[in-house]
């Protein structure tokens, strides 16, 4: 199908800035599950509030545009009720890992089946630009303007530490490689998380003198490399991308239907 | 708990807590979503053994808030959905049922009074949340609050609960307390069929024809479709159109917040439940609801036995605040005494419903501790003159 049968005109124009990365990762997105073969009764697309959150309204899936940091709560109820239901949650930095930093470590934990997008473009955009758990020391933001003095996460060792079977970067620039990063995730039985190094010109451009978009995806093709190179030992600056963890392990959801033929059997 | 020697194997003997489980079970309770917080635990930790039986989920979430969204999650699937906790997690969960209130989504959720602010007095008994529960969430709306004063009444309308929560499609909660979840005493269990359930309303609508998820009814219901069925739509906690979709039209926006409030607000009548105990001759009439009315009953049966024309109306629905009864029952009576255990939550109310408010006073107590009959008594005498 094409692109456009996975979209409700009717939403559009979209809401996001010139320039915004999140539209490639909505594209992104809708050929993943293109390739997949999904049919799109059995899709649910679950997002929190934030300029990310915007995807749910723009995909003709199941979509449910919930409060700000709780997006995987919701989906955590949708896919225990309906197992069968793929998962998606999309979620920005500030949603993901600050208001929903608990959510975030405790979904991983349990390794219930649904695919986390972290849309990360290291600021709070919808607000005007203030930091974010991934914004890092020194940039400067709306609210931090003589810099910040909040170190970020890493989101692959947060997501790994938490116990996600599959963890995976990739960013707006390496359209290719993000396509089939989301069709593996998604594909993946557990919980996946994939963060999307995305281009905020409006704000974290502006802000930290990151520049343009152009400048910005310029950036994502000479500042990192693929996980495991020779280049991130030599400079450790560098930011890695691709799949950093791939694991079989217990999913959630299963192992509840396993409960219940344990209590049905009286054991 | 089964009574042993009991022949009839619908007699049991249970905590509350244990009553609204039964209740919610016998309701078609299908997704259970907590947190463990005293004094409600006992619910979560029934629900963890007896839903997995009947194919249903539980689940321990991380916090209360994930606890109200994920029920939000399940009940959008088609199933029963619930949750329960006490004060402090009754605070968190505001701002989902709030999302629930706004994306009319039915589902329960339970809490169990503790005394308050803060962590307060966590196995202490309290009804302060009477406020909270009616305006805890930001925004207008319209709110329905059912509480229960013995076991019987527990499952009446702990089942109550999710019919009215699948009738208007919205958030409902029960207000007990820790007296009445933590209390043993008898119900009888009743059969299937007993008490009529109110199923999911869902669309009729065929695959492939428009379907209007916020578009009511002429009777002012909107049938569902569930996630994973053949309508995709869009579910919100912004201001949104009959598709779902967000819009800041200001008609629009003006025309759901009527519906919202409307659709419960012109049901009152409907909604109010209420016991009635010596109201055609009394001559002081007692309001009080959950624990406190069993205080309340106690004093009002000991009086009349010497003769005193005292009665009690026992409230069981407080939102939609049942005004027109209250005001009605109470039109001939001298003196009018709310029995809560707060500081005069319900009270106000009775004031505001009552052609002359001066006849309004209050028999309270809120330091954890049960409001008894003398408690009751006492304050009786200073109302009518007397020294304590």
């Amino acid at each position: 199908m094409a692109a456009k049968d996975y979209l409700r005109e009717r939403f559009m124009p979209h809401i996001w800035c010139p320039g915004c990365g999140h539209g490639i990762v909505l594209n992104n997105l809708v050929e993943s599950i293109d390739r997949l073969g999904l049919n799109k009764n059995d899709l649910v697309l679950v997002t929190g509030i934030g300029c990310s959150a915007r995807i749910s309204g723009y995909v003709d899936f199941h979509t449910l545009h919930t409060i700000h940091g709780r997006a995987l709560t919701f989906a955590t109820g949708v896919k225990l009720a309906r197992p069968e239901l793929t998962l998606l949650v999309a979620m920005g930095d500030g949603d993901a890992l600050a208001i929903g930093g608990n959510h975030f470590i405790h979904a991983a934990r349990r390794n219930i089946d649904i695919t986390a997008l972290i849309m990360n473009n290291r600021t709070y955009g919808m607000t005007g630009g203030q930091h974010s758990p991934l914004t890092g020391y020194g940039m400067k933001s709306i609210t931090a303007p003589l810099g910040n003095i909040e170190q970020a996460f890493d989101t692959m060792e947060l997501a790994k530490a938490a116990g996600a079977s599959f963890v995976a970067r990739g960013t707006t620039y390496h359209v290719r490689s993000l396509q089939k990063l989301l069709t593996k995730a998604i594909r993946h039985k557990g919980f996946s998380v994939v963060e999307i190094l995305t281009q905020c010109p409006t704000y974290f451009g502006r802000k930290t003198k990151a520049g343009t978009a152009v400048d910005m995806l310029q950036s994502y093709r000479d500042n990192t490399v693929p996980v495991g190179s020779e280049a991130k030992q030599k400079n450790p600056e560098l930011i890695e991308r691709g799949i950093f963890v791939q694991e079989e392990r217990t999913e959630f959801c299963a192992a509840y239907e396993g409960i219940i033929q344990s209590s049905r059997e009286g054991r | 708990m089964n009574c042993e020697n009991s022949r009839d194997r619908r007699l049991l003997f249970l905590q509350g807590n244990e009553v609204c489980v039964e209740a919610a079970l016998y309701a078609g309770l299908g997704f259970f979503a907590g947190y463990p917080i005293t004094p409600s635990t006992e619910i979560g930790e029934q629900l963890s053994k007896r839903l997995p039986m009947l194919g249903g989920k539980f689940i321990q979430m991380e916090d209360e808030i994930a606890s109200m969204c994920a029920i939000i999650g399940a009940s959008l699937t088609g199933v029963k959905a619930m949750t329960a906790t006490s004060g402090p997690g009754f605070s968190l969960k505001q701002e989902a049922i709030g999302y629930a209130v706004m994306a009319e989504i039915p589902c329960v959720i339970v809490n169990v009074q503790r005394t308050g602010p803060s962590t307060g007095l966590p196995t202490g008994v309290g009804q302060g949340d009477v406020m909270q529960s009616r305006w805890g969430t930001h925004g207008d709306h319209a709110m329905i609050v059912l509480t229960a004063s013995n076991h019987q009444d527990v499952f009446a309308v702990t089942v109550e609960a999710f019919n009215l929560s699948e009738t208007f499609r919205t958030p409902v909660i029960l207000l007990f307390d820790e007296v009445i979840g933590h209390m043993r005493e008898k119900l009888v269990l009743p059969e299937q069929g007993e008490i009529p359930l109110v199923e999911r309303l869902k669309t009729s609508v065929k695959e492939g024809t428009n379907y209007h998820p916020y578009l009511p009814r002429e009777d002012g219901r909107l049938p569902m479709s569930d996630f994973g069925g053949v309508h995709r739509y869009n579910v919100t906690g912004l201001f949104h159109d009959m598709w779902g979709f967000p819009t800041t039209d200001p008609n629009t926006a003006y025309e759901l917040l009527h519906h919202l409030v409307d659709k419960i607000e012109s049901a009152s009548q409907r909604i109010a439940r209420y016991n009635e105990f010596f109201l055609d001759d009394a001559e002081s009439v007692l309001i009080s609801y959950g624990a406190s009315a069993r205080s309340a009953l106690h004093l009002v049966e000991s009086r009349r036995a010497v003769g005193e024309r005292l009665g009690l109306l026992e409230l069981q629905t407080l939102w939609p605040f049942p005004a027109a009864i209250v005001r009605e029952r109470c039109e001939h009576a001298k003196y009018i005494v709310v029995v809560e255990m707060n500081m005069g939550q319900i009270a106000q109310e009775v004031k505001k419903a009552v052609n002359d408010p001066d006849r309004v006073f209050l028999a309270n107590r809120f330091d954890g501790n049960l409001i008894t009959h003398r408690d009751i008594k006492n304050i009786l005498r200073v109302i009518r003159g007397g020294g304590m």
